[in-house]
């Protein structure tokens, strides 16, 4: 065992602390950086420390922008009003993990029909209101209802009724067994909002999270400091926080490199290697669920036809646009839209991979010999749409694969375009769950089925896989699930995208989430200043 | 009646006919778009229950003339309406008015255009008197080669000149200018300086050369060879004689800069992050936020009209001959 080996397992087991640790590492030499690192693999992270304000330079952010969680389009309101001010009842670390946030427990009953949740005592809202069951069922009821126009509605009609049993419970009663319930209700659109009379109130911006709001003036800025009655011990770490809306890349660059922030998101990617040299600036990478995908309309010809999707599968190098549009910095995918980090994920067989001799011959198998199709696309889409798109057709050449690129205008595209043009591009968050984004993308009927594939055993399976409780059981469910995506499904996915953002060397942090963007949304509430 | 205040009234009573038509145009270009605001905003989430929900909340259901007719009686009463983003369920309480919208925007804008131009006019009027005087020597060349080359190069590439230098090598001004209304006076004008000095090398260049040229060219006229045969000194000659009468064009070409000022500036807003009128309308825009959108077109179409109305009163006040035209 090295000396530096030794002095890792000693600080492991706490026979010396942590400012000793260093302390040697540096008497042998090793910078703060790698010690530090060690510490984090030590599963000892640097203490976090309170005070200080910090800015946060946001790539999202319109003038539209309102506090109403039934939109929530974007970060710029996604992490100011939900990751910053407020709760749900439940949250998803680092780990993609379900953990308990303002319940204290969630039990399912009835075959994971009826979910009976047990709130945090002793939690209030800002303006010092008790957190009771009235809100639980009063943010929910905000989301439901005929007249709803939220962007949670959808994912809440599964959910029969919901009534308080006592102050402190909540009984949930589904319409069929979802035993991924618990990551349904962490959903950012579902915010615990003081609630009278069973309507919730979002106007006030009165909440239960980390932070108070102080200012807000929509697509500028949020400005926010910390609740001094939070209930989650220790947290928040800032004093204050201020997010600012800066929507130009380079003006979010320049930000961050003259100090008027200390974070931004969406880093350039093409002026990546340039902002890694500045010595005070580090750049954080994580690969998250979101993904894009080239879905085709299953029931218009020639995508019908299983053998024409499954050439046009392996006519594409997905390397090639990893590597060429977006710069590295994304994950390979293999036509199943469940990232590599989510639970349950499989790894189907055989991975799709550039084969123009596989893609030639199940063009022949159905019947063809070469084959003309359209492609739309739009920067709308995805940023790279259009770029994916054009190598896309170089490399479909090679099959004998004609594939018309078609540019459509980036205004109106989700009118327009998707679900509309039998093949286009698209971009989806991705989902904490397997069955969360089958239910929503890939099951018959769903709204937003933009394959509108209609597999009877993917959509038998999928009801099932839901109410099972069994983990082993349903991890092999969902490999099956998974599988039948990637053979039958008419989705092209291309990659999984990385979230690179970059922040001053000041802040430190720990795990980051891949969740949501921004570290699962929640920066203001897990960071800190180093 | 005076006669200049008759020209005026003419003036303004058919500003306000241009007005009226350009409300016209705008209502029905912006009910082309495609698109609207319930699917704007809910972007892949739009179900059609949800859209339609939306729609009748903000009265995009009714037939788009009744939907003028509302419009435009409500700005004649100084209504412009509430801003899309608030209505129904989406504001609810805080009514988010247009004016509440674009109020502090206007400001900051105004501001901006304010200060841009306090350095501009007087610079390029300067500037160009100057080249007049000086023309063909190496500082008329100078003058000329630098302006013309500030006025070729987008603005957003003079913005980034400007950060990479005044604010990242050397930092001497803030990157940003994202002022908020509690901003002090003082720190204002310093977030500003970028902008405005960006504004100010985008601007001058078209005044400058207008003025130069607008004064050479009377400096051919037989009155100034007269002043010049009794002895009169070429500042003199310039300042007294030439300028008198080279007012009509340089008013017309400072009051298009003015407006451009206001108008147009969305770039550098961006670059900047300074919190403008244009980002305003550009976000409605793409929101499809049409009560917005509207306004801000009306208060566009209306600092047009009123700088070319103030740039005419100019002209004829400094040149009698054109208030009885033959």
């Amino acid at each position: 065992m090295t000396e530096l080996g030794y002095w890792t397992e000693q600080v492991k087991k706490g026979r010396i602390s942590r400012r000793e640790f260093m302390g040697r590492a540096a008497a042998l030499g090793v910078s703060t950086a790698i010690a530090t690192s060690l510490l984090s693999k030590a599963g000892i992270a640097a203490e976090p420390k309170k005070g200080g304000s910090a800015r946060f330079g946001l790539a999202h952010g319109a003038t539209t922008d309102t506090m109403d969680p039934a939109a929530y389009p974007d970060t710029g309101t996604q992490v100011p009003f939900w990751g910053s001010m407020s709760n749900s009842l439940t949250e998803v670390d680092a780990k993609g993990n379900i953990t308990m946030d303002l319940c204290e427990s969630m039990e399912s009953a009835d075959g994971a029909k009826k979910w009976v949740c047990k709130l945090r005592k002793g939690v209030t809202f800002h303006n010092g209101k008790d957190f009771t069951a009235d809100d639980v069922v009063g943010s929910f009821r905000y989301h439901m209802g005929a007249d709803s126009k939220s962007a949670a509605k959808a994912v809440l009609e599964q959910v029969a009724d919901i009534k308080p049993d006592d102050k402190q419970t909540v009984i949930f009663e589904l319409k069929g067994g979802n035993a991924d319930f618990p990551y349904v209700v962490s959903d950012y659109h579902i915010p615990i909002l003081p609630s009278e009379n069973g309507v919730g109130d979002w106007r006030s911006g009165v909440r239960t999270g980390p932070f108070t709001l102080v200012s807000y003036e929509p697509g500028v800025r949020a400005k926010l400091k910390r609740n001094p009655n939070y209930h989650k011990p220790g947290r928040p770490y800032f004093d204050d926080v201020e997010f600012l809306t800066i929507a130009d890349v380079t003006a979010r660059t320049n930000a961050l490199t003259t100090g008027e922030v200390q974070w931004i998101s969406r880093a350039d990617l093409k002026t990546l290697n340039l902002l890694t040299r500045n010595p005070d600036v580090a750049v954080t990478e994580v690969t998250g669920y979101g993904h894009y995908v080239f879905p085709m309309d299953v029931t218009v010809p020639p995508f019908d036809n299983v053998d024409v999707r499954t050439a046009l599968k392996w006519a594409l190098n997905r390397d090639d646009i990893a590597k060429k549009v977006f710069l590295g910095h994304a994950v390979v995918a293999n036509d199943s839209p469940i990232a590599p980090s989510v639970k349950f994920a499989a790894d189907p067989k055989p991975r799709y991979t550039y084969d123009p001799d596989k893609a030639k011959f199940h063009l022949q198998k159905a019947g063809m010999q070469n084959l003309k199709v359209n492609l739309s696309v739009a920067d709308t889409a995805f940023n790279g749409a259009i770029d994916a798109g054009v190598l896309y057709q170089e490399h479909a050449k090679a099959a004998g694969i004609d594939i018309n690129v078609v540019r459509e205008p980036n205004d109106g595209y989700w009118d327009n375009v998707w679900l509309k043009k039998p093949w286009c591009a698209d971009y989806w968050g991705g989902r904490p769950t397997c069955d969360w984004m089958f239910t929503v993308v890939y099951a018959k009927g769903a709204a937003w089925n933009e394959t509108k594939w209609a597999n009877p055993r993917f959509n038998d399976l999928l009801v099932i896989a839901r109410a099972e409780t069994d983990e082993k059981k349903r991890a092999d469910m969902y490999a099956e699930l998974q599988q039948l995506v990637h053979d039958d499904g008419g989705a092209v996915v291309l990659v999984f995208n990385n979230y690179v953002d970059a922040h001053s060397k000041k802040l430190a942090h720990s795990e980051i989430a891949p969740n949501w963007e921004v570290d699962g949304l929640r920066i203001a509430e897990r960071w800190w200043f180093a | 009646m005076n006669p200049i205040l008759k020209t005026v009234l003419q003036r303004l009573g058919l500003g306000l006919v241009t007005l009226f038509l350009v409300s016209i145009v705008i209502f029905s270009a912006v009910t082309m778009l495609p698109g609207d605001f319930a699917t704007a905003i809910l972007g892949q989430s739009a179900t059609p229950e949800t859209v339609a929900a939306f729609q009748r909340q903000i009265g995009l259901d009714r037939p788009p003339l009744l939907r003028y007719l509302f419009w435009i009686g409500g700005v004649l009463q100084g209504n412009f309406g509430e801003s899309f983003s608030s209505a129904g369920g989406l504001g609810g309480g805080h009514a988010r008015t247009v004016v509440s919208l674009i109020a502090p925007r206007l400001k900051n804008t105004l501001f901006l255009a304010s200060f841009a131009a306090l350095i501009a006019v007087p610079l390029s009027l300067v500037l160009g008197m100057l080249a007049a005087l000086y023309r063909n020597s190496i500082f008329d060349r100078l003058v000329n080669l630098v302006t013309l080359t500030s006025i070729s190069v987008p603005e957003f590439f003079i913005a980034y000149i400007l950060m990479l230098f005044l604010a990242v090598r050397f930092p001497l001004f803030y990157s940003l200018a994202s002022v908020s209304p509690e901003t002090p006076f003082l720190e204002r004008v310093a977030r500003c300086a970028l902008p405005a000095l960006t504004l100010v090398l985008v601007i001058v260049a078209h005044m400058m050369r207008m003025t130069r040229a607008a004064i050479i060219n009377l400096l051919a006229s037989p009155y100034i060879e007269t002043a010049r045969l009794k002895g009169v000194s070429p500042g003199r000659i310039i300042f007294r004689h030439a300028l008198p009468n080279a007012w009509a064009p340089i008013a017309t070409v400072i009051a298009l800069n003015l407006a451009y000022l206001i108008v147009g500036v969305v770039v550098v807003e961006v670059v900047f992050v300074y919190p403008g009128i244009g980002q305003l309308m550009v976000d409605s825009v793409s929101a499809r936020d049409i009560p917005v959108v509207q306004a801000c077109a009306l208060v566009f179409a209306v600092t047009y009209i009123g700088f070319n109305l103030a740039a005419d009163v100019v002209s004829i006040i400094t040149n009698p001959r054109l208030l009885r035209p033959r």
